[in-house]
Order: structure tokens, then C-alpha cells, then sequence
């Protein structure tokens, strides 16, 4: 008979799991280092790839919104703390946007197996996109999973936290499409752009930066769908 | 795992030491306090207080970290 290997994942109400990691921003012990602070603990699929790239620079920019609410930010991937480096850099460079949070380089896949980030179905060596909502308890609050293809929407992920603390706050529950006061988010026609398939190989790569694309760099080009 | 306060073979690191001399300075704080001071996020404050414990330079009193001898002499080095 054929063998089914079951994978435990964290589920919502479970304390997340403890670990210790190397990240971008020195070594952090967890949930020790970021007791009595929420945190949200995200993963990417990898460095230097184009929807990734889109999402930090939206984690980056709303960092500020995160801080105000108590919420530490904290990136993921299976890519060695040197990658992660180059990739920052390279994002600053390009685009000017400074990430100002911690990423982790889980190297083994040690994090990413203990909090259930990869998914065989999806990918069996990169991490999905996960999104684990952790409060100052270190009791799992909310998961989000999407796909690789797919970016997630950062200001749901800011009005996910806004909910909850006031769930805390005031004994409520939130109802559909809540929102803590009226909103002024960024459609903007930039938001109706996609990602262009990165090139795999080096004569593509030279070759994308003139094929009419709007490039930030070689693997993060984007188009208006006509 | 080290965040590159104390080297392999005893030196602190600059950070570091702006960390020991804060205290120096202020005689205990806590790790709260230090992240407000210095202006660092909290869990690397946290992350540097307990390699310098580790490493023989901090002690604890409840939520305050003090300097010990050791740290003492590092400072008076400088």
C-alpha cells in the first residue's frame, strides 16, 4: 500500500511555532524577540523574481502603517542571506524603495516546513505566498495562502490587523469589506498593469530590457493588457 | 547565532558598544527603553541584549539590563 506522508501545518487559535533563523537584519529568535508585539510573518516565493519584487515594495511602503499598529513585519523564503541581501540592494537601487524589515533565510526549509508554507501542488522547492498574522501572544490569528502567480493585496493585509485588534479591543466581530474608517486606496491605473513571465536564460534577460516593456530591471517588466 | 556584537574572539562591535556605553550612561534600562533610545527595532535590541548576556557583559535585574565588570572594562578600553 502506498504511503501518504501527512504534513502538520499551524492552524488559527494554535501558538505559533518557536524557532531561530538568520535573517537580512541579524538573528532572531522567535516568538521570544517579539514578545508582547504583533507580528506578521510572510513568504515569497523567491528572490529576484517579479511578483515578489512588486510585493515587498508594497510591504516596504505600508511598513510605517504596519509599525503605528504595534506589527512587526517579517519576510521568508528559501534563498541563503546573501541573495536576500543582493535583492534588497538591487530593489533600492532600481526603484529607491528602502525594505525596512527583517527577511529570513531559511536556507533548509526548517521554517517553511514548521509553518506548512510549501505546498507539493504548487511547488515542492519554493515557498507559496503565506501570510501568517501572529499577535502579541504568539497565538495564530489569521492565514492567507495564495498562489505563486498571484500578488497578494497588502492593504488587505493592514485591514486584516486593523480588524482583529479592534476585535480585541472592543468585543465585536467585523462584518464584510469592514473598514476602520473611510478609505483612500491607490486603484490607480498602475494597479491594472501585469507581470511579464521572467526570461530563464541570459540571452533573454539581455534581450528583455529592449523589447518595449516597462522594466525595472531584467526580471520585473510590466504591460497593459489590451 | 551571532548578530556581530562580540567577534569570535572577544572584540565588540561598534553597535555594540554604543549599546554598553547607553547604559553606561543611563545606569539600567530595559530592552523597551533601549529600542526607544537607540531607535532600533525592539527585536534587534532584544537579539544584541542576549548575545551580550551570553557573553558575559550584561546581567538582568527583572526588566533592566545592567552592565557587569567585564562590560566595565571594555568601555574603559576605548
Amino acid at each position: 500500500m502506498e504511503e501518504t506522508k501527512v504534513v502538520s501545518m499551524p492552524r488559527i487559535g494554535d501558538l505559533a511555532p518557536s524557532f531561530e533563523a538568520q535573517t537580512t537584519m541579524g538573528p532572531i529568535k522567535f516568538p521570544d524577540d517579539f514578545k508582547g508585539q504583533w507580528v506578521v510573518l510572510f513568504s515569497h516565493p523567491a528572490d529576484f523574481t517579479p511578483v515578489c519584487t512588486t510585493e515587498f515594495i508594497g510591504f516596504a511602503k505600508l511598513n510605517g502603517e504596519f509599525q503605528k499598529r504595534n506589527v512587526q513585519l517579517i519576510g521568508l523564503s528559501i534563498d541563503n542571506i546573501y541573495s536576500h541581501i543582493a535583492w534588497v540592494m538591487n530593489i533600492k537601487e532600481k526603484t529607491g524603495v528602502e525594505i525596512p524589515f527583517p527577511i529570513i533565510a531559511d536556507v533548509d526549509g526548517k521554517v517553511a516546513q514548521l509553518f506548512g508554507m510549501l505546498h507539493p501542488g504548487e511547488s515542492s522547492t519554493v515557498t507559496v505566498r503565506a501570510v501568517f498574522v501572529i499577535d502579541p501572544n504568539a497565538k495564530i490569528r489569521a492565514i492567507i495562502y495564495y498562489p505563486l502567480s498571484s500578488g497578494r493585496n497588502i492593504r488587505e493585509i493592514l485591514r486584516l490587523v486593523d480588524a482583529l485588534q479592534t476585535v480585541d479591543k472592543y468585543q465585536v466581530a467585523t462584518p464584510a469589506n469592514w473598514v476602520p474608517a473611510p478609505q483612500t486606496w491607490e486603484f490607480t491605473e498602475e494597479n491594472t498593469k501585469v507581470i511579464v513571465p521572467p526570461p530563464t536564460t541570459y540571452e533573454d534577460a539581455v534581450k528583455r530590457l529592449q523589447e518595449g516593456y516597462e522594466c525595472t530591471d531584467w526580471y520585473l517588466c510590466k504591460k497593459k493588457l489590451s | 547565532m551571532s548578530n556581530g556584537c562580540v567577534s569570535p574572539d572577544g572584540r565588540l562591535s561598534d553597535r555594540a558598544l554604543m549599546l554598553l556605553k547607553l547604559l553606561k550612561e543611563k545606569g539600567k534600562l530595559t530592552d523597551i527603553e533601549i529600542a526607544e533610545l537607540t531607535q532600533r527595532p525592539l527585536f534587534q535590541v532584544r537579539s544584541s541584549l542576549r548575545e551580550l548576556t551570553s557573553a558575559g557583559f550584561l546581567k538582568q535585574e527583572g526588566a533592566h539590563y545592567l552592565l557587569t565588570e567585564k562590560a566595565e572594562e571594555a568601555i574603559s578600553k576605548t
